[in-house]
């Protein structure tokens, strides 16, 4: 019986520690979106005022009216056209990888280290041939850069879904007269589809989440979402309502990412060195 | 026709490995050789804003970064806040993955709350923290304020005593639920019997720890290290969405001090040397790191 009571008071006290925790880390996502459906006059009230008196969309009505939503458009397109193609090319290179021990071990350890590269070494660089190739603010620019970036992310993710599929149904498929390429889209594809899956939603979020590679290579045609929220921060004044409805347009694709995608999220940012 | 036809596709099938690498890998090169290549050829070179001479310089560039003190103190600035906020997160990660290990009623959702920093954008992790720390209408300084019992006025982003902390509060609640995430996965992959024997042979707690649990999550940890580390060691969003390197230089990164030597002074044969260096030493370093994992494995 007092056993029973001292589980009771320690499953009550991990509850009250885990609410304090949640509470800490997410108060400030709380306080982003509670800003976001502010009025200005609640906004710019000192002390702040820790919950909005109405709920009111102002905020977003100003983004839309002043066609700064082109930014999220942006973010948009260029994500998702380079995970398509990261994704087509990565998944062949993986298979070749895993399966054909293309380039040994050295090829893989290079692909990896390429990701592990720091941004800002390899973006000067880049700047300079993009500048003379003409590249710098355009969609294909951009395009290519984030599948540059995020291939080897794909490769290496791919290459271990890709490994965990069983040979013999390649084998099969192979006896029974199929090219590498029908094996590869009949056997391979299919088997890894939700590692496909996993992969290319991470892939999107690392393009959509990126900051430097697009302030350096957009200026007005190609702005995406991150760099048009640091255009509404001021020494002197800043648009809190702008950045936080865009704060929150931005986050809500990761934020669902997270709900629908949470099985794979420990291998999806363990670079696939932790299966979950 | 046929004939023909079967030859084609017998050759894919033999070289169907290098054929389904080559795109991925012609890629890859285009986008870092090619650029490294022209860049090793202008560090040699004296190309400014205002210059554009492309006269042999030979080593002039690289010997003026070993003697660059504001270089140095990037390095200083970032090793700084990779050795307070990698541990911190590292423990915290690791307290919380403790906490969050049995299984109880709503774990699922409990852990997916807890996540969210980690996949927010960085830009949009810096502004919301730069909405807490506004002086006059964030909540931060109203709770210190509480705290201590008198109203008090703190510039989180421009008082030099409080840029530091402010940067490593963002940092370390954007990525503590990262480390949270794979700890929780190794811990609950650790021997469950071994842990009842240990318990039953009556071993202390920190026997537990670094005889049993330490050893079972040490690969899961090298992995976790290895990633942050290297986020931390190129971190930039964050700094620039806080202080943008300021006050004066005081959080100048290696990644912002790169910027704006680069793309705001237009030192462009500088910043190239620059650039040449990090790549080499990161190179090796990670050729060296990348080794160990493997070993371990």
């Amino acid at each position: 019986m007092k056993s029973r009571s001292r589980r009771q008071l320690r499953l009550t006290l991990r509850y009250l520690a885990i609410a304090l925790v949640l509470i800490v880390f997410l108060f400030p996502v709380y306080w982003l979106f509670m800003i976001s459906f502010k009025t200005p006059d609640e906004i710019f009230s000192s002390p702040p005022k820790w919950w909005p008196g109405q709920i009111q969309f102002g905020n977003y009505a100003v983004l839309f009216k002043d066609g700064d939503v082109i930014a999220i458009w942006n973010s948009i397109t260029v994500s998702f056209a380079s995970t398509a193609i990261a994704m087509t090319l990565g998944t062949l290179c993986a298979y070749a990888l895993a399966r054909f021990k293309t380039g040994g071990e050295n090829l893989a350890m290079w692909i990896i280290s390429q990701r592990m590269m720091p941004p800002i070494a390899i973006v000067f660089p880049l700047f300079l041939i993009y500048v003379w190739a003409g590249l710098v603010d355009t969609h294909a620019g951009l395009i290519l850069l984030y599948t540059a970036f995020n291939l080897p992310y794909v490769i290496w993710m791919m290459r271990g879904y890709i490994e965990d599929i069983p040979l013999e149904l390649e084998e099969s498929a192979l006896v029974d007269g199929c090219s590498r390429w029908q094996v590869f889209w009949r056997v391979v594809v299919p088997m890894a589809r939700s590692g496909l899956m996993a992969t290319a939603v991470f892939t999107f979020i690392f393009a959509w989440n990126d900051f430097l590679f697009a302030l350096v290579m957009t200026r007005t045609e190609v702005i995406t979402f991150p760099v048009q929220l640091t255009h509404y921060m001021g020494g002197q004044s800043n648009f809190w309502g702008k950045i936080a409805a865009m704060s929150v347009l931005g986050s809500l694709p990761v934020m669902l990412t997270v709900a629908f995608m949470q099985r794979y999220l420990v291998r999806g940012i363990s670079l696939g060195a932790v299966k979950g | 026709m046929t004939a023909r036809y079967n030859r084609l596709s017998t050759l894919i099938d033999r070289n169907f490995g290098r054929i389904a690498a080559a795109p991925a890998i012609a890629v890859l090169l285009a986008v870092s050789l090619f650029p490294l290549i022209y860049t090793i050829v202008v560090s040699f070179q004296n190309l400014t804003m205002l210059d554009s001479d492309t006269s042999f310089q030979g080593f002039m560039h690289y010997r003026a970064a070993l003697f660059d003190t504001r270089l140095w103190a990037a390095l200083g600035h970032t090793t700084l806040i990779l050795v307070i906020a990698l541990p911190l997160e590292i423990i915290l990660g690791y307290v919380l993955a403790r906490l969050f290990l049995e299984q109880l009623p709503g774990r699922q959702v409990f852990v997916a709350l807890l996540v969210l920093p980690t996949v927010l954008s960085p830009i949009v992790a810096g502004a919301t923290w730069r909405l807490m720390f506004d002086v006059r209408f964030g909540p931060v300084g109203q709770i210190v304020s509480w705290l201590v019992g008198e109203p008090v006025t703190m510039l989180w982003t421009v008082n030099p005593t409080l840029v530091y902390p402010a940067i490593l509060i963002c940092e370390v609640w954007q990525w503590t639920p990262f480390m949270f995430l794979l700890l929780l996965a190794a811990l609950s992959n650790v021997d469950q019997g071994q842990l009842e024997a240990a318990e039953l042979d009556g071993a202390s707690g920190w026997r537990v720890f670094s005889k049993i649990i330490l050893p079972a999550i040490r690969p899961v940890l090298v992995i976790a290290i290895l990633i942050r580390g290297l986020d931390i060691f190129r971190i930039f969003d964050v700094i620039w969405v806080l202080t943008e390197g300021g006050p004066g230089t005081m959080t100048e990164t290696l990644s912002i001090f790169t910027y704006q030597i680069g793309f705001v002074q237009f030192d462009t044969s500088y910043t190239a040397a620059i650039s040449i260096m990090v790549v080499l030493a990161l190179t090796i370093a990670l050729t060296w790191a990348l080794r160990r994992v493997e070993a371990l494995k």
